[in-house]
Parts: structure tokens; C-alpha cells; sequence
């Protein structure tokens, strides 16, 4: 945060002109960390086309150097053969790749070319899948190795499940929420390996998993209450004979249940983009000041960069967690008050086919 | 001391305002974790999950305003 914060000033303070050193290396985020005595060796590798396309003689400013690497775009960089050679970031414009593809509903032509984080969405998409068939397909009756291990993941997201659903609907909703937290986990650490994008630090990514959430949520207050019941809970328990207040009521409440949707999508997006935004003002500033920052600058980087890594984890599990916990609230009224509703962490109700101990996260 | 200057200055203040407000939030909330572990070390588990989550939430609100700093920063 205080980090956030500080790269935040120090980019407004020095990026405002363009920065003095050769423009073409103006980038190294994504390879530093891998191993900070090659800083110098990093930079040289993205140093071989300029940022913006542009034939090398235009400067950059850190701001749009930061902002191109977090932002979403159409060109995919990554080491290949082009132009007859290997190059260290070949540049592959996706418009060019696909032809552009659009999608016509009605007499409206919606512009459907996948970008850099649609290609990141439908990359970490597919590792999910092929890990958890792969996974599933050793499934024997007792659990060894690869299995033992996503079953391990997965009883610890039923856990957070039953703990704030309830024992009695959690099942139904487990899918849903596995799904959530493995998709939005694989996204998150896609964004930290080199040449790749973080997904969720688009907004349109994230807004897109909230409304899921939110679908579900309603889905299962509807299933609950009836639809009756639901939009009685609309009114936010003003009884009928004070139905003068309910044009004042019902729209409030109508507007309250997008405000948690609004919050999860605004939570993940904000952390992932601030941790890649310290990370480029941190490099960014060995171009701006001079080369001799380099050492403590990529360290810096470095502890950043694990810090990253413990929120793309963190961020997945909060995200699930809320979910469960924003259905579990949708649940509560369609039985008396069962204590099947859990205390988070009670640890409670583990079957019996875990063998590997604790789930991750305790202790 | 056009709008486009001024928009910068309330960026970088907006930023550390938000840090002092997220640094207050999650001290007070390491303090009663360090004291609920000092006084229940087998506790101590279930506290640092605790702590990790509502830190996590706490830094989601806190980013809140970053976004707006960070939409204001990078305004033309």
C-alpha cells in the first residue's frame, strides 16, 4: 500500500517528461525478477523494438510505459522467429492474426477480435481444465500424488463453502465456486510469468466474474425464498402497512444488492493493478534517475514481486469466500436459523477422504 | 494552476492520504492480532487466517481510492 502509494508519486513526479536515457530500453519488467544479477542483460533483451512500434527515435514517458504493460491491447509480444531471426519480443498483432472478428446482433456489428487479456483469459482457462481432468482421470480409492493434491484444493474451496452456506446447500453451489477460485487463481499467477498479462487487472474481467456472482446470488435467494419471498426482502422488511415508504425502499435496496458485486470487482482489479504498477515504477525509475539505482531498485522489485504473488493468492480465496458468504446471506431465510451456519473456520464437517492434513491456509 | 496540474496534485495526495488511512487500519489490527496470539498461542492459526482476510478486505477499500487516483493520474 504505502508502496502503491509511493510508486504512484515518485512516476507522477519523474514521468512527465519524457525519460532522458535511450528510449528503446524502456522497458524489463516481467524478466527481472527471474534473477536480479541480470538486470542489465534484461533490459537489453526487450531493448530490441520500442514500445510503441515506433522506429526507436520517440520517448516514452514512464506513465505510458507503465500503462501499456497493464493495459490491454492487441499485440502479443513474446521470443520467436519473425523476420527471419529470433528476436526476444516478436510482436504478434492479433487483429492481423484473426482478421478481425465480429459478431452481428441485429443491425449492431459488435467488434469481437480477442485481445491480450482474452487470450490470457482463454490460456489460463485451458490450463485449468487439462490440469483438473488430468487430475481426476488418477482417481483411485485411495489418493495419491497429482489428485491427492487438487483434492486438496478442492476440499479446502468446500470448506469455505460449507462454512458460510451451510452444510445442507453447499454442495449445490461447490461447482460455481471451485470454478471461481481456480479460474481467477491461474489468471493471477499467468500475470507474473514473463511475457504474459494479468487478466484481472482489466476491469471488463473482473465486472464479468462479479456479475456471475451476482447471477448466482440471486439465483439462490430466488430458489430460497420463492419470488414472493424475494421481493418481500426487497422492501427491506417494511411491514405493508407502511407501504407508502416502499417507492423510497424498494429502489435503495434495489441499488444496495450491486454494491457488493461493485466491491469484489473493484477489490481484485485494484490489487492486481497496483501490484504490477509498483513493480513498473520501481524499474521504471533506474531510466529515470540514473543506472546505479538499478541494484536496490530491482530488489525492491524482487520483494514486491513475492508480495504479488502471496495477493494472487490471497485475492482468489477472498474472492471465493465472499461469494459463498454474499449466497449464504441469500440462503439464511428459507430455514429457522439452523446452526449449520457456520463460524468461518470452524473446521467442522471434513468427510473422510482427505489425507494429506491440514487445508492450506491454517496455521 | 490549470485543472490538468491541480487533477495531478490531488492524485499524489489522494495517495497518501489513502496510505495513512489503510497504515491506521491495518496497525490497529496487527496490535489486537500480535496481543490475541501473545495471549493464546494455540490460537495463534486461527488469528493469522483471520488477520490475512480482513487485512485483504481492508486493502480492498483502502483501493478504492488508488483507482481514483490512479484515474486522475493518468488523465491527459
Amino acid at each position: 500500500m504505502t508502496l502503491t502509494a509511493a510508486a504512484l508519486a515518485l512516476g507522477l513526479a519523474l514521468g512527465q517528461h519524457p525519460a532522458e536515457p535511450p528510449p528503446a530500453h524502456a522497458t524489463a519488467p516481467e524478466a527481472a525478477p527471474a534473477a536480479h544479477a541480470e538486470h542489465g542483460a534484461a533490459a537489453a533483451e526487450h531493448g530490441a523494438a520500442s514500445e510503441h512500434g515506433e522506429e526507436a527515435e520517440e520517448h516514452a514517458s514512464l506513465p505510458e510505459v507503465m500503462m501499456h504493460h497493464v493495459a490491454n491491447g492487441y499485440e502479443l509480444e513474446m521470443p520467436a522467429i519473425c523476420n527471419g531471426s529470433f528476436q526476444w519480443n516478436c510482436k504478434f498483432d492479433l487483429r492481423k492474426l484473426t482478421g478481425g472478428w465480429t459478431l452481428s446482433v441485429g443491425g449492431v456489428k459488435v467488434d469481437m477480435t480477442p485481445s491480450k487479456h482474452v487470450v490470457m483469459m482463454w490460456l489460463a482457462a485451458l490450463i485449468v481444465v487439462v490440469m483438473l481432468v488430468v487430475a481426476a482421470s488418477r482417481r483411485k480409492l485411495v489418493p495419491r500424488g497429482f489428485y491427492n493434491f487438487f483434492e486438496l484444493l478442492v476440499q479446502f474451496v468446500r470448506d469455505i463453502a460449507i462454512a458460510n452456506i451451510g452444510k445442507k446447500d453447499a454442495d449445490r453451489f461447490v461447482p460455481y465456486l471451485a470454478s471461481a477460485f481456480f479460474f481467477i487463481l491461474f489468471m493471477n499467477l499467468l500475470g507474473l510469468l514473463p511475457f504474459m498479462a494479468t487478466a484481472t487487472a482489466n476491469v471488463s474481467v473482473t465486472v464479468a466474474l462479479a456479475l456471475f456472482t451476482f447471477f448466482v446470488t440471486q439465483y439462490a435467494a430466488i430458489r430460497a425464498q420463492g419470488v414472493g419471498g424475494y421481493l418481500k426482502h426487497l422492501t427491506g422488511g417494511v411491514p405493508a402497512s407502511l407501504a407508502w415508504l416502499w417507492p423510497i425502499m424498494i429502489p435503495v435496496e434495489f441499488l444496495g444488492l450491486f454494491t457488493k458485486p461493485f466491491a469484489l470487482t473493484v477489490r481484485l482489479f485494484a490489487n492486481m493493478v497496483a501490484g504490477h504498477f509498483v513493480i513498473l515504477a520501481l524499474l521504471g525509475l533506474i531510466f529515470s534517475i540514473s543506472v546505479f539505482v538499478a541494484p536496490v531498485s530491482v530488489g525492491l522489485a524482487l520483494a514486491i514481486f513475492l508480495l504479488e504473488l502471496f495477493v494472487a493468492f490471497v485475492q482468489a480465496y477472498i474472492f471465493t469466500m465472499l461469494s459463498a458468504l454474499f449466497i449464504g446471506a441469500g440462503l439464511v431465510h428459507h430455514d429457522d436459523h439452523h446452526d449449520e451456519h457456520g463460524h468461518a473456520g470452524d473446521g467442522a464437517a471434513h468427510d473422510a477422504s482427505h489425507v494429506a492434513g491440514k487445508a492450506p491456509g491454517h496455521g | 494552476m490549470n485543472a490538468l496540474s491541480l487533477g495531478y496534485l490531488a492524485a499524489g495526495l489522494g495517495a497518501g492520504m489513502a496510505v495513512i488511512g489503510v497504515g491506521l487500519g491495518i496497525g490497529k489490527l496487527a496490535a489486537a492480532a500480535m496481543e490475541g496470539s501473545a495471549r493464546q498461542p494455540t490460537a495463534a492459526g486461527d488469528i493469522r487466517t483471520s488477520m490475512i482476510i480482513a487485512a485483504a478486505l481492508i486493502e480492498g477499500a483502502t483501493l478504492f481510492a488508488i483507482v481514483v487516483c490512479l484515474l486522475l493520474a493518468i488523465s491527459k
